[in-house]
């Protein structure tokens, strides 16, 4: 790779997407992070909004901490398409030289992320849950130079099985994408105003501009548990079909879904497909409840990689207890509605 | 018509990832199989194939062992196969890879690259776009449905709460998800032209079209490993025995620690 003066580069960048003129949940979750990494560097952090009739957007954005806001406003970009979007974003990096480009790890930012680091000729760390700055290598090797204030970049690989830590040492900007729901939003601040920066780089259309045929918008019809970030489990303890609507409720109440041990597809309860285990499916959620679920082997199998799991089953010696990381020995049939409707309470404030 | 389909042979880790008693991941007791995202791209190029006549052909960077997925490909219907394979591309990140594919497809002709989405190893979904993004061609990625009409294709782009329906003309690239079909199973005549009938080519370093010494392998690699491991299995955490409302409580607690609500 060539070499690039890597003093140019300053300042915390995030893409602040939007889809519809409205901004994703992924951009103020960037700006959160993005600020407490520019804190570390004594820098600036700055949202860069692309898309068409979007500069109102710039003060939420603001709100949630951004320090400056470019926007890049064209007819061209009123839809997402790979290459406007990748132009644009590519320009801005040129132009503003970022030290530090965070996008998140969404349909898009999985396709623009890519297509922007190879453009702009730098490194790309897929689907970071931990991003720090800190020195590369992490310990002093004689003969090679320390480099001092480096984003290190914490990646899950193989399916969650391993971790790694990357670094971009000798390319600019450290370009990462982030997975969505990992880092925290700030509390925003009503009425905070940020720098607005108006810039246009010119779109001229080429042979990468592809056409958009329709826009096909659908509520998720097939639900599937492997990509689910949040499972509500039930096992043979919920009892009946019916009772797996306390299930439904919480899931509802957190964004998740409904998924289940063997034992329930068995008794007839819920489909196949909504099966965790050795003969149903691996799946890694951030949040995974088991509920009413013992915890054979071969449903451990299918879900010990979960971030965090929380165990609610009335037998102490269920074997689940010994992969929760939070286990509540008690009646279901008490806890989930009133955990549901405390859920509800506390998401409606 | 010509297609090209890139390729990634893969640890398999359907049925159980396998452990070592330390905790670490047991690499060796794991089967090598084609990357699923990739089998479905190979699966709709060979659907192409058969209503148009397009030739297929595979390509994989890798160790030499990598054969053996290609050949699994000349076995499912695929014409050609290369295997670019050469110790200096070792140790490659997604830009290096990236830059190696698309200097290897360049020898090739083309009108239509498929890449599987990501690989189940790696989940980083970067190489397809950036394969396109060397060549100068547009790159759909995330396709559930591909069609090919006349000089374009038209293809449905999932996006999470939406898809696209989206023409473009050829060349371009395409990443497949595994959703777009049921891949075909090899056939025994298949596999017999596969071993006896085709063959795959390997080619090295020097077959590598407009790429840079300082862009392959290791070396040049803009993104460095600073810090690997297995992620030890966990085990117990806390338990404890409550009455509802004090369990309701101590869930909330814990849904807000870890920023879930």
């Amino acid at each position: 790779m060539k070499r690039m003066n890597l003093e140019e580069y300053k300042g915390v960048y995030i893409y602040a997407q939007q889809v519809d003129n409205e901004l994703s949940g992924i951009a103020f979750e960037l700006i959160g992070k993005g600020k407490e990494l520019a804190k570390d560097l004594n820098t600036e952090v700055t949202a860069v909004l692309l898309g068409h009739n979007v500069k109102a957007l710039a003060d939420q954005l603001a709100e949630y901490g951004a320090d400056k806001v470019i926007v890049v406003d064209d007819k061209e970009l009123e839809t997402y398409r790979t290459e406007p979007y990748a132009h644009a974003l590519s320009c801005v990096i040129n132009e503003y030289k970022p030290e530090i480009m965070l996008v998140g790890a969404t349909a898009i930012g999985r396709d623009l992320g890519p297509t922007v680091s190879a453009r702009v000729k730098t490194g790309l760390t897929a689907d970071c849950t931990l991003l720090e700055i800190g020195d590369f290598p992490l310990n002093p090797v004689p003969g090679k130079e320390q480099k001092h204030n480096q984003l290190l970049m914490t990646r899950p690989a193989f399916g969650g099985n391993t971790i790694a830590t990357i670094a971009c040492p000798d390319n600019r900007p450290q370009m990462a994408t982030v997975r969505p729901g990992v880092m925290q939003k700030l509390e925003p601040v009503k009425g905070a105003k940020a720098e607005v920066i108006e810039y246009n780089p010119g779109f001229a259309v080429n042979n990468k501009y592809v056409e958009i045929i329709n826009i096909i918008k659908q509520a998720k019809t097939t639900e599937n548990i492997m990509d689910a970030k949040i499972l509500v489990s039930g096992g043979r303890g919920v009892g009946s079909a019916e009772n797996f609507q306390m299930l439904r409720d919480l899931a509802d109440a957190l964004g998740g879904t409904v998924s289940c041990s063997r034992a329930v597809v068995e008794n007839g309860w819920l489909p196949v497909d909504l099966q965790v285990g050795q003969t149903g499916k691996t799946v890694r959620p951030t949040l995974y409840f088991a509920i009413g679920i013992s915890g054979a082997i071969q449903h451990v199998a299918g879900m010990e990689e979960s971030d965090i799991v929380i165990a609610i089953n009335k037998d102490e010696d269920a074997p689940i207890f010994d992969v929760a990381d939070y286990g509540i020995v008690g009646d279901l049939n008490k806890i989930i509605p009133a955990l549901t409707a405390q859920i509800k309470a506390e998401v409606g404030k | 018509m010509k297609i090209v389909v890139c390729i990634k042979q893969v640890p398999d880790t359907k049925g159980g990832v396998k452990f070592n008693p330390d905790g670490t991941l047991d690499r060796a007791a794991m089967l090598a199989i084609m990357n699923p995202d990739d089998k479905a791209g190979l699966e709709a190029a060979l659907r192409i194939k058969e209503q148009t006549g397009a030739e297929v052909t595979v390509v994989t960077m890798g160790l030499p062992k990598a054969e053996e997925a290609l050949r699994e490909a000349l076995a499912m219907g695929a014409d050609k196969a290369v295997l670019v394979t050469d110790r200096v591309l070792g140790g490659a990140d997604t830009w290096a890879t990236s830059i190696t594919v698309a200097g290897a497809i360049r020898n090739m002709e083309y009108d239509l690259i498929i890449s599987g989405r990501q690989a189940i190893d790696g989940d980083t979904a970067q190489v397809g776009p950036q394969i396109a993004e060397h060549l100068g061609i547009p790159v759909i990625s995330y396709a559930e449905d591909i069609k090919v009409e006349g000089d374009s294709v038209i293809v449905k782009r999932q996006y999470e709460d939406r898809y696209h329906e989206v023409k473009a003309k050829m060349p371009c690239l395409i990443t497949a998800l595994s959703e777009l079909n049921v891949p075909r199973y090899m056939t025994p005549g298949g596999i017999f032209d596969a071993y006896d009938e085709k063959e795959v080519i390997v080619w090295g370093r020097k077959d590598l079209k407009d790429v840079d010494d300082s862009d392959l392998g290791l070396a040049g690699s803009p993104t460095k490993i600073a810090k690997a491991s297995d992620k030890v299995r966990k085990g117990a955490g806390e338990k404890v025995t409550l009455d509802a409302s004090e369990s309701v409580t101590y869930i909330m607690d814990k849904l807000k620690e870890k920023h879930v609500i």
